[in-house]
Order: C-alpha cells, then structure tokens, then sequence
C-alpha cells in the first residue's frame, strides 16, 4: 500500500536533500564570517554583523521567505522558489550559526590569545592555529543543533510552491487520502535525515577532539 | 517606493492579526508548560520502557518539522472523530512540539540541583514527592526562566506556520490584505518589522533577567 506512494515522496526527497545541503554550506560558510565578524576590531564589522545575525533572528524564517519570493519582485529581483529557499533559509542558519561561532570562541581562555602573542604569532595565525582548534570542538554539537533547525524549516518552502517532501506529502494526502501512512511515512523521513546529520557532525567532533589532542602533544 | 497611506491602513486589520499570534503564543506557552512535564515524569518512571517511550518521544517532536506536524493534527484528529476549530489545532500542535523543548529544560534543571538535597530532606524524615515540591523546584526553577523565555519568543516566531492550517494569524493576514490590493510590500514588511520589535524587546527583557539571577 504505502509503496505505491513512495516514488513520489522521494522526488520531494531529493528537493529537501538539495535545499538542506546548498542553505546547509551557505548557513555554515556565514555562521564562520558573521560570527568572525562580531569579535572583529573594526567596529564596522561588528555593527554590519550583528544587524545580520539580530533582523534574521528576529524575524521568523517563514517571514523571510515570504518577503523575498513575494516583495524582491517588486524591486526587481526576481528569483526561483528553489533560489529563496536556499538563500533564505542559508542566511537563516548563518544568523544563528554565527551566535555560536562567537560563543566558542569567546569561550577559548583570553590567555590562549597573550600566550601567543608573547611567541610573537600573528593574530591571523594565533585565531587560525591556536584558537579555532580549541574552539571547533565545542562549537559542533550546537551547529548540529542549528543544521536540524534547518532541515526542519526546509518544510516551509513547501509554502511557497517549492515541490518539497512535504509538498509533495501534501499532494499525495489530497489526491489519496491515506493522511495517517502519508504523515507517519513524513516523519520517520524527516527523523531519519535528522539523525543522518547528527551522526555526520558526531564524526566530525571526534574528528576534532583527536586532532586537538594530537596537536597538543606535537606541541 | 513605499505607500504610507496604504501602510496606514493596514495597520488596524494587521492588529487584529497581531492578537490572534499573540493568543496562539500565550495559550500554546501555557499548553507546552504543562506537557514538558509530562515528558519529564516519563523520563523519570522507574521503569526503563516508560522512560524509554519519553525520550522516543521527544526526539521524535524534535527532529520533525512542526508544519509536518501540525498538518498531522490538522488533518488525522478529523479522522478521529475529534473536530476542533482550526486554533485551538494549532495552539495544541504548537504547545506539543515545543513541550517537548521545555521537557530538556526541565530535565537539565532538576538534574543541576546537588543530590545532596534529596539525602538531607531524606534524613530529615520527608518524603519524595514533599522535597520535590518544597525542596528540590524552588531551587530547580529561576535557572530554568531565561531557556523558558527563549522558547516563548520562538514559538511566538513560530506562529507564522499555523496560517497553513488556515488560521488567519498575523502572518496570514498580511497575505490577504497583500493578495487584495496586489501590493505586498507594505503588509509584509510592517509585518517583519512587529515581529522584529517584539522579539527585540523580549530578548533584552530576558538578558536583564538573566543578568539579574
């Protein structure tokens, strides 16, 4: 019964695949500059940063999407539903990608940064070699936290037509009526996406736990 | 660019959108406070299936999508037999998918607070559930404020969902005013910028409170 409708749920699949792996690497490529960006020294930096991080933590994603695919139009920006989802919902994770950036490196003991000064290491060097490894660690289990925030949001383009797996979970429920199989076979979906990524940034977090522990050693 | 007139005049069907979002965060905060604790006491059953059933549970809320989730309510309780307005539907879905949040909230609290307390209270002859009440939440509970006050303003954030289920929130009634005129500039940017405010200032009240304990 319920294989008859999974060809068609897997076409919406592969659409929040897509759109969780392209808003996925733009959210985390701004989480890294933006949260950079607030423990800047220029001052323009830092206001330019947190303005990003508060107007798109202060607004709710289905707004943000809303505003770019119905009022960009009227400025003459025209995009794709598939194009507002990825930036939309990118600029979404990088404003609280970057909150945790920030922490994790705040986080890292201001004598880290003089003992290397002292060592007469560059500041580039010193945020580079010395603190991004002790920082990255601590900054993964909660960007995990943020990617599944996202994967979930990625359901909201649904809204704006994009033929998402809820779109087309949607489509299938009014063309069938099998509400319950549909939805239960949705969220074993979305739950089993959810723990793919968990599991990719726990290797991840070992991954960098060992290379700190090894670098400390070498040191 | 911009047609103040026309912005002006939106303004009273947009407040009326602005009390329904404000109704469906107040009455769903209230719903989702009173099912974390159901997750919590599951989490604490002596018997491993029960607490095994809890956290099956809140993973499950928490690694789906609360459109996926409301859709579910939306349309399965009908099904049931069970017809509630479309409202109260998604006051209940929100309640439940954030209740189980607050779940981790309250779990992380009780657990912060010294075993110590139990084995004095112990000694001095009270019970379980007397140095749970007297004992242990006086003391688990102003930590918990600001992660409660982080949630109350995601969920006020998250309300924009429940137009899919046709509610008429404030989200969803920008669109129709938009969708009326064909002009949707004015109607969703005052939108954004209420949402923008309200967040704004709750924050700031949190961080002050947070400051403050």
């Amino acid at each position: 019964m319920l294989l008859e409708l999974l060809p068609q749920l897997f076409n919406g699949l592969t659409t929040t695949v897509a759109l969780t792996l392209g808003a996925g690497l733009l959210g985390l490529t701004l989480s890294v500059i933006a949260g950079a960006g607030r423990i800047a020294r220029n001052p323009w930096l830092v206001r330019a940063s947190r303005t990003y991080v508060e107007l798109f933590r202060g607004t709710s994603a289905l707004i943000q999407l809303y505003w770019a695919y119905f009022v960009l139009p009227l400025f003459g920006v025209r995009l794709d539903a598939m194009t507002v989802g990825i930036c939309v919902l990118g600029l979404n994770a990088g404003a609280y990608g970057a909150e945790v950036v920030r922490g994790a490196i705040l986080a890292v003991p201001r004598g880290q940064w003089e003992a290397a000064q002292v060592l007469g290491l560059g500041w580039r060097f010193t945020l580079i070699h010395v603190v991004v490894p002790q920082a990255l660690p601590r900054a993964l289990p909660p960007l995990n936290n943020v990617m599944i925030e996202l994967l979930k949001n990625t359901s909201l383009v649904s809204l704006i037509t994009l033929a998402d797996l809820t779109f087309e979970a949607q489509a299938l429920r009014a063309a069938t009526l099998r509400t319950v199989e549909i939805f239960g076979a949705l969220l074993v979906f979305y739950l089993v996406m959810a723990l793919g990524i968990t599991a990719v940034f726990r290797r991840l977090e070992r991954a960098a736990q060992q290379r700190l522990a090894t670098t400390v050693v070498r040191a | 660019m911009i047609d103040y007139e026309y912005a002006l005049r939106c303004l009273p069907e947009l407040g009326r959108g602005l009390l329904i979002t404000i109704l469906a965060t107040v009455a769903g905060m209230t719903f989702a406070l009173l099912y974390g604790l159901v997750w919590t006491a599951l989490g604490m059953s002596r018997f491993a299936w029960i607490r095994g059933v809890g956290r099956g549970g809140v993973e499950l809320i928490r690694s789906t999508p609360l459109l996926v989730q409301l859709y579910l309510w939306f349309y399965v309780m009908p099904k049931l037999g069970v017809r509630l307005p479309p409202l109260v539907t998604g006051i209940l879905g929100l309640g439940l998918h954030y209740s189980a949040y607050l779940a981790e909230v309250y779990r992380a609290g009780i657990g912060a607070v010294a075993t110590g307390q139990w084995e004095a209270a112990q000694v001095l002859g009270m019970s379980k559930a007397r140095t749970f009440v007297s004992v242990i939440l006086p003391q688990a509970i102003p930590p918990m404020v600001p992660a409660i006050g982080n949630y109350l303003v995601a969920m006020f954030k998250d309300t924009p969902v429940l137009s899919a289920i046709t509610v008429v929130e404030l989200m969803q009634r920008a669109k129709l005013i938009g969708a009326d005129e064909f002009r949707y500039l004015e109607p969703f940017t005052l939108v954004g910028i209420m949402f923008l405010l309200l967040s704004v200032i709750a924050t700031t009240g949190i961080q002050r409170l947070e400051s403050h304990t």
